[in-house]
């Protein structure tokens, strides 16, 4: 960030002299500022776990939730700024409905994540708007099994057997790599989502975060619903009993 | 709402939305009708007899208006009875049709009458005659009418042959009507035939749910799949 | 021969109602200048009636499985009936290609709540009739009607609910009701047999009075099929039947001769 000051980052329509849209790199920052979100693309399914940092105790439990569902079939992680998450996945989900309207059929997933990208790519190439705080998780089962991708607030995107984004990334992603996740089941990977982000949180900064656990597999009929409470509570109290013994 | 109005209450009458059928074979003729009489889409009758008798061996099926071919078939019934006093000679066929032909010809504008004649005679054997709406007469192997008819054309012409006996005669007849009434909302109930030969009439009925029983369909798209639609199968193709 | 599909298998007069759309709709002559009104469509591929009944457990819907296209038996194997979300089922009779377009509304509809909201509660019987009445009197109000009479019935929180509206948005709630031709020949037959006895009737007893009144109606209605099926919705939610075949009688018709003095 040597350049900050230097004028060429006060519009997404202006190019820096060695080519860079300094107004997407800030918006990478404030992706990166965000508590944790991860996606699992296993065997069976996937999983998506975000680690929702509460910032006041006056909040009420549950509220202001970053995975949201698109379309029966398809769910959505964010990090970065709440609204704009909000606002790409009603973007999704219209994109989503239209799509169904039109053909009669669900969306796939590679087809919604290009939508996406296409649509945040937008935000980048005007003086008038900026880029979009925030990245999104996307998963889902459809007709090819199940998928995962992130698009970025440039608007790429790309596909993941595993993914991480936010605060905890870097973590994240070395605990992901460890795991065999196209042998596991969604069962098994709705555990080691907790375990992660119970592992990635840093509570000397943040104290307080919940944890939000969603899935699409063989026991919700290839819809994206939330964990149920049972698998929630033993997911939590095995993430914590794993940080106990880690290292 | 509605005037007073002879061409309304015409169209609104008891009509004969009908299947028939008449086939000449060796020995005799084969005729056979469904049995649903209607007005507009109410089932007036689901036990109707369309085959009326003119003479011993001669039949016609009616189609059309019932009370137009129930007073033309009596008329003719009565005009072959005095026929048979005045010559004391059984009465042909062709005579029977003919008198039809001119009764129809004669009223065409006021008549809504599609009639076949059929049954056999000592001098030319079995026939076959059709009367259609404006009051043509046509001898015909096999005739088919009534508003069922227009579904099985195609079905007659790929199957009919010549020089069939009396129970091939009757399946084809029975399959026939049973296709018309399939696919004919103004067509239905029951089969009923007669076999007229010169040694008589012999009537067949099949019960309306003893039809011979041809493809019906499975729905194969249904409603909007519930869950991602990877499922949509494709189109099973009948073996 | 009419030449005009629309026209074929119509009443050749206005002496009965054939969707229940009171007052009887005035049909174009198909002379498009005889008169400069212009309708702004009419039912061609179309589903007779359908019967809907209350019962001890829930309520059941009943239909036969046919679409005609004036009197031609177009399509013989076709569902009236439809599942809408976890508590409702409607069926419906009139034009099919409106009852689709209905099916796929509610369908958005039904994904758009489950997917946006996420409060927890979830639409009932209740709310799509609700929905569906809007739906069908802004599309009279546009003169572009949805030509149909929809049966909607359901159960939810212990709540048994069976409702009407049509292409009008005219609506009601009774624990009978027919639509169609079965407005005037199953509805006196569904009166005598459940008013009263809505939370004693079992759900067998429910079965045959339905299937009593379709087999009727078979004899009757000359746009009717032998074969329907049956929409149960209970406390264990909505079960639609696969097309299930009727019984019926002919037998007595067997001596019946000519239609007077005919004797063979």
């Amino acid at each position: 960030m040597t350049s900050i000051g230097t004028g060429y980052d006060l519009s997404a329509s202006t190019y820096s002299p060695d080519g860079r849209i300094f107004q997407i790199e800030y918006a990478n920052k404030a992706v990166e500022n965000s508590g944790t979100a991860i996606g699992l693309r296993v065997k069976d399914g996937i999983i998506l776990a975000v680690e929702k940092l509460v910032h006041s105790k006056l909040l009420v439990p549950g509220a202001n939730r970053r995975i949201q569902t698109i379309d029966r079939h398809i769910g959505v992680a964010t990090a970065g700024l709440l609204a704009d998450g909000r606002h790409i996945a009603n973007r999704a989900r219209s994109d989503a409905a239209s799509f169904r309207d039109l053909r009669d059929s669900p969306a796939s997933l590679k087809w919604l994540a290009d939508q996406i990208g296409m649509y945040m790519q937008a935000y980048t190439l005007y003086s008038s708007v900026r880029p979009f705080g925030a990245s999104a998780i996307v998963g889902a089962v459809d007709k090819d099994g199940p998928s995962l991708y992130v698009v970025e607030p440039s608007g790429v995107y790309y596909g993941y057997h595993g993914a991480a984004i936010g605060k905890g990334r870097q973590l994240a992603k070395t605990e992901l790599e460890k795991l065999k996740l196209s042998e596991l089941t969604t069962r098994e990977a709705a555990i080691e989502a907790a375990r992660i982000i119970y592992l990635v949180h840093d509570d000397t900064k943040e104290k307080e975060f919940e944890l939000e656990l969603s899935w699409v597999s063989p026991e919700t009929e290839g819809r994206h619903v939330p964990v149920p409470a049972d698998l929630l509570e033993e997911a939590e109290r095995k993430a914590k009993e794993a940080l106990e013994t880690f290292e | 709402m509605d005037r007073v109005d002879v061409e309304q209450l015409k169209k609104g009458e008891v009509d004969l939305g009908t299947s028939i059928m008449a086939v000449q074979f060796d020995k005799g003729v084969v005729i056979g009708a469904d049995s649903r009489t209607t007005t507009g889409s109410y089932i007036a009758n689901r036990v109707t007899d369309k085959l009326t008798q003119l003479h011993d061996r001669i039949y016609c099926c009616r189609s059309g208006s019932a009370a137009d071919t129930q007073a033309l078939a009596d008329y003719v019934y009565r005009f072959l009875q005095l026929e048979l006093q005045f010559t004391q000679e059984p009465p042909t066929v062709h005579n029977a049709a003919n008198v039809f032909q001119s009764m129809c010809y004669s009223n065409k504008n006021a008549l809504s009458a599609g009639i076949i004649v059929a049954g056999w005679d000592g001098i030319n054997g079995p026939g076959v005659y059709n009367i259609p709406l404006g009051g043509g007469l046509f001898r015909q192997p096999w005739a088919i009418g009534g508003s069922g008819s227009t579904y099985v054309y195609g079905y007659c012409d790929a199957t009919f042959k010549e020089g069939w006996g009396q129970d091939e005669t009757i399946e084809f007849v029975k399959n026939t009507l049973a296709l018309a009434m399939s696919r004919d909302g103004s067509s239905g109930g029951v089969i009923r035939m007669a076999v007229i030969t010169e040694d008589g009439v012999e009537r067949l009925f099949i019960p309306g749910n003893e039809l011979p029983k041809f493809w019906e369909g499975k729905e194969v798209l249904g409603a909007t799949p519930k869950l991602p639609g990877w499922q949509d199968t494709p189109m099973a193709v009948e073996a | 021969m009419d030449h005009f599909p629309t026209n074929w298998g119509r009443p050749r007069n206005d002496a009965f109602d054939h969707y229940n759309t009171y007052p009887i709709p005035v049909r174009p002559q198909n002379n498009a200048f005889a008169d400069s009104v212009q309708r702004t469509q009419q039912p061609i591929v179309t589903g007779t009636s359908v019967l809907g009944l209350k019962y001890k457990d829930g309520i059941m819907i009943a239909s036969d499985t046919l679409a005609s296209y004036g009197s031609l038996a177009r399509f013989k194997d076709i569902k009236r009936l439809h599942q809408v979300g976890d508590f409702t089922a409607i069926g419906a009779s009139g034009d099919m290609s409106d009852f689709q377009a209905l099916q796929r509304d509610l369908e958005s509809l039904i994904i758009s709540e489950e997917v946006t909201e996420q409060d927890g509660h979830k639409l009932g019987p209740k709310e799509i009739h609700e929905y569906l009445s809007n739906v069908l009197y802004g599309k009279r109000c546009k003169m572009d009607p949805l030509w149909n009479s929809v049966i909607v019935g359901g159960f939810k929180d212990g709540e048994r609910f069976l409702a009407y509206v049509d292409l009008l948005g005219t609506t009601y709630t009774s624990s009978t009701i027919a639509t169609g031709y079965g407005a005037y020949i199953a509805q006196p037959l569904l009166r005598k047999a459940v008013e009263g006895k809505e939370d004693v009737l079992t759900e067998a007893e429910a079965r045959k009075i339905l299937e009593d009144c379709l087999r009727v109606l078979f004899y009757r209605d000359a746009r009717s099929l032998d074969k329907y099926q049956i929409a149960t919705v209970n406390a264990s939610g909505p079960s639609i039947s696969d097309s299930i075949k009727l019984e019926t009688s002919w037998g007595f018709a067997e001596g019946i001769r000519g239609y007077g003095a005919q004797t063979q």
